[in-house]
């Protein structure tokens, strides 16, 4: 079947197999950053915004998209950098696999709620897994970046 | 400038957090072979007959393999120092299958959908034999897993296969039984440890391809680039020189990635085809047919006075190997080795052991290696003994803990060079507020809070085994590379390690490039496991920067025309004292691509007769519902003595993380199996690791120690963190409900339960 899909800003036209999921397509138009941690919805990982709101692009057939816009982390740079230096300062980030998924999500909460509380937060991001952090470091990361926007991002991270 | 001791940002930090494609998959040719296994329904069988004809016919298919295309040598898949301590009891496809979930054929095709195809189609015939499932009565069963003649053991390590023996021994120091038979109090008690899984976010992956010299390369997300090759050249029948293992970056490893678990089969099919191929498992096949922790059953006795003086340890370990041994007699000794010797003051010990072989999935390598399973006993027993005297548990510890300069018989017989066990108690009761809250107080709604404690030792590597090395050039901009075959594994061991380089060389970060790990340009390393990065590849480092600081001076000598004597170097520049003249760190870098004689180049490897134990406390306040057994964690406060605190991020985060994971494993990580063997927590689903919401707070703080083998005075800080969360709950639990639950993972059904029998 023919699909239409606006991925990363970029329109994209083609033939697709009907059972095909979401991150396999992504995947295939080199949106390496979206990433398999379970097969079962669990993990978070895969997280890709449609129309501008998270899903888990596992759990989305590419069909579904159709007409719609897809955004992942290869089309949110700057904000991934702006924020992922924030991960960073706290080594939160260890292996890294989880991230692209997680700072999706993060992303998609700040532009909810600018000053969420740490239950908020957790609430929030509680289906992004991650096995190495202990998500302590992730929570100082989070908070640390949301006071720095409070006072304007003036300071430059990089 | 002050390097070591920084919170310095890791590397890789901004690929990772952006999303670079810089994994094992996002490497992967786009053409490569997919590679999928079609795994055995039966815990123990026989592969009577098999027909790939009609699956071979698929289109797409490349080929598919099964028992009798295979090398017949077996081999382990523990990635281990030769001659490994595992037996070799493996092949790559087995005609005598051993656990649901052991490969019977090996399919390759162009891409998924046709090797799912293709799988489906394969008929096979099984002779179906009875299942011993039941690791208790392993040992001697008339069932023997492994009846082949052709199984073999390398090293004395009591392995027998004819009576499912993976391991057994045997040691002691001074007469237990007479000790234990003088003591006043004696406790005695058996715990059971699950087999957990690590649960890496990125599953088992390997990407392989044949380069211009026609030898296999095999780009794989691995801890163990050096055992690799050994490994697959054991497995695949052709010389280690054909061979080249590197990783990428790796997502998460555990100790999972320190066995050959998806290597095996890529390998197989690129060497056959010479075409590029990669096997990806899913979670289900990570979670079904891997390497998780060994379960153990542990009986432990510990002897003590009226006064609450120690005086004798008698441990007994029987560990479940699964179908395969990898890891299996290695495991085990740490149960015993790192949980006796925190007790400083044993007039005698005991520790034996047995390691059984059972139709389930292998167990492996997973943090804590054994350390884990066995201090979840002893500290459980020792806080036990705690209320048996009417004594408080920290009290106790105190008057019986291992203290720096004490001998450890238990541990080699090497000596706690560096202990701050004591300084970690004292902060961790502060902390929690042990002395207001301990044991429990009723919050008067059906809620209990209470807390607990437990003390910790790992090693940091394994003593005169683990060899780390590392190779530092200096280029011509006045830039270092750093090779290493460590294996970062989001660790950080790439940045650490720089940091010590930076800080020998009085360099910035930004001037070391670090590379590897690749077995064909990387120095020899054994990987990264057993705790043994910093300790062992951090002192290479140091020694590697000594002796390229003397090149370094020796060219600038000669550029200068004077002694190496009379010149000073503070790393960016060279001075001849006598006369002023310098020479800048680039221009020797330059200087060594010219006339020049003296390689800037040098290798060093480093391996260590010690493994200086790091120490640790962790305390637990816990808020315990009465009626549903619900355990909510308050907070966690963990004191960390690992030497100097190389970075103080990545040594925080560290622990934050294994105390999740150990918190998971002690609540509700669960892997059980149904009467057939079938493993019934396949999938995130139904194994649940910890989320944000699980935790509680989490406090780390280090009270470190100076190790003087160490680089920079540094001991290990991998493992540790894994160990004090299971006992520390089930002390807290106990201290909440009166009930001491000595079988991981404590759920809020059992708690629910217990209370309930005790109201009966």
């Amino acid at each position: 079947m023919q699909i239409s899909i606006q991925l990363n800003g970029r329109k994209i036209t083609e033939d697709v197999r009907p059972d095909l999921l979401l991150i396999d397509w992504v995947r295939e138009h080199g949106c390496y950053s979206v990433k398999r941690g379970c097969e079962t919805s669990n993990c978070g990982l895969c997280t890709v915004f449609l129309d501008e709101k998270p899903v888990l692009s596992c759990s989305v057939l590419a069909a579904r998209a159709d007409g719609h816009r897809v955004d992942t982390l290869e089309g949110l740079q700057e904000e991934a950098s702006e924020f992922g230096a924030f991960i960073a300062d706290q080594g939160a980030e260890q292996c890294g696999f989880c991230n692209p998924g997680m700072i999706m999500n993060a992303i998609a909460l700040f532009r909810e709620n600018v000053d969420p509380t740490d239950d908020e937060i957790r609430e929030y991001l509680a289906g992004n897994l991650c096995r190495c952090s202990g998500y302590e470091g992730q929570l100082r990361g989070i908070r640390a970046f949301i006071e720095y926007k409070k006072k304007g991002g003036a300071v430059c991270r990089q | 400038m002050q390097t070591v001791g920084q919170p310095i940002r890791k590397k890789d930090a901004m690929a990772l957090v952006t999303g670079q494609p810089v994994f094992t998959e996002d490497m992967a040719p786009k053409d490569c072979l997919i590679v999928k296994v079609l795994r055995s329904p039966h815990a123990n069988a026989v592969v009577k007959s098999i027909k790939t004809d009609i699956a071979k016919k698929v289109p797409g298919i490349e080929d598919i393999y099964t028992w009798e295309d295979v090398p017949q040598q077996r081999f382990t898949m523990a990635g281990q120092t030769y001659p490994e301590p595992s037996p070799y009891d493996r092949l790559i496809l087995d005609r005598h299958v051993r656990y649901v979930g052991d490969p019977v054929a090996i399919v390759a095709g162009e891409n998924e959908l046709c090797v799912d195809r293709a799988l489906k189609m394969i008929k096979v015939e099984y002779e179906v034999l009875p299942a011993l499932l039941d690791f208790r009565a392993a040992k001697d069963h008339e069932l023997l897993v492994h009846p082949e003649d052709n199984w073999r053991s390398l090293c004395p390590v009591g392995a027998d296969n004819t009576r499912n023996l993976c391991a057994s021994d045997r040691t002691q120091d001074g007469d237990v039984d007479v000790v234990l038979a003088d003591c006043d109090v004696v406790v005695e008690g058996t715990y059971h440890v699950q087999a957990a899984q690590q649960a890496m976010m990125e599953t088992f992956r390997t990407v392989c391809y044949i380069d211009m010299y026609g030898r296999l390369n095999v780009m794989s997300s691995t801890q163990i680039v050096f055992h690799v090759r050994r490994i697959l050249s054991n497995a695949l029948g052709i010389p280690k020189s054909k061979i080249r293992a590197w990783k990428p970056r790796i997502g998460g490893g555990f100790g999972a990635k320190q066995t050959v678990v998806a290597e095996v089969f890529p390998a197989f099919v690129t060497w056959k085809t010479k075409k590029p191929s990669k096997m990806i498992f899913t979670r289900e096949e990570s979670q079904t047919a891997s390497t998780p922790r060994h379960e153990m059953e542990v009986t432990v006795k510990v002897g003590a006075n009226r006064d609450g003086r120690i005086r004798a340890i008698d441990v007994y370990t029987l560990s479940n190997t699964g179908a395969y041994g990898e890891h299996g007699p290695t495991t085990v000794g740490l149960s015993g080795h790192k949980s006796i010797p925190l007790y400083g003051s044993l007039e005698a010990h005991r520790f034996a052991y047995d390691v059984v072989y059972t139709n389930v999935m292998s167990a492996g390598a997973y943090r804590g290696y054994g350390a884990t399973q066995g201090i979840f006993a002893v500290e459980s027993a020792v806080n036990e003994l705690a209320q048996k005297l009417g004594m408080d548990p920290v009290e106790l510890r105190f008057k019986n803990m291992v203290r720096e300069g004490q001998t450890m018989p238990a541990y080699y017989g090497e000596t706690a060079a560096s202990c701050a066990l004591d300084r970690c108690m004292k902060r961790a009761k502060e902390m929690i507020g042990w002395d207001e809250k301990y044991p429990c107080k009723d919050m008067g709604n059906g809620k209990v809070r209470s807390v607990g404690v437990a003390m910790a030792m790992q090693g940091s590597g394994i003593s005169g085994v683990d060899v780390g090395s590392a190779t530092i050039k200096l280029n011509e901009d006045g830039i270092y590379t750093l090779s290493i075959a460590a294996a970062d594994m989001g660790t950080g061991c790439d940045t650490i390690l720089a940091q010590m380089e930076a800080q020998c060389l009085d360099c910035s970060m930004e001037d070391i490039i670090v590379s590897g790990a690749d077995t064909d340009t990387s120095p020899y390393d054994s990987g990264s496991y057993a705790s043994s990065t910093t300790y062992v590849t951090g002192r290479a480092v140091e020694r590697a920067c000594e002796k390229l600081r003397e090149r370094i001076e020796k060219r600038a000598s000669e550029l200068l025309e004077c002694d190496v004597c009379e010149l000073e170097f503070d790393g960016q520049t060279a001075k001849n004292l006598s006369n002023g003249r310098t020479v800048t760190l680039e221009e020797i870098g330059t200087a060594s691509m010219c006339g020049n004689n003296v390689a800037l180049q040098v290798t060093e490897s480093h391996s260590s007769p010690v493994s200086p134990p790091p120490f640790m406390v962790g305390m637990v306040e816990i808020e315990l519902d009465q009626e549903t057994g619900h355990v909510e964690i308050l907070d966690y406060a963990a004191v960390v003595d690992c030497g100097t605190v190389v970075n103080p991020n990545l040594a925080r985060v560290q622990v934050e993380g294994g105390l999740v994971q150990g918190i998971g494993m002690a609540l509700y990580e669960q892997i059980q199996y149904n009467e057939k063997g079938q493993m019934l927590n396949n999938s995130f689903m139904q194994y649940k690791v910890p989320t944000r919401l699980d935790m509680g707070k989490l406090r780390v703080e280090f009270e470190s120690s100076y190790e003087p083998s160490g680089p920079f005075g540094a001991k290990s800080i991998g493992e540790i963190v894994i160990n004090t969360p299971a006992p520390a709950l089930a002390h807290a639990i106990a201290n909440a409900t009166g009930i001491w639950f000595k079988e991981l993972p404590i759920t809020s059904e059992k708690i629910a339960m217990g209370i309930e029998g005790q109201c009966e």
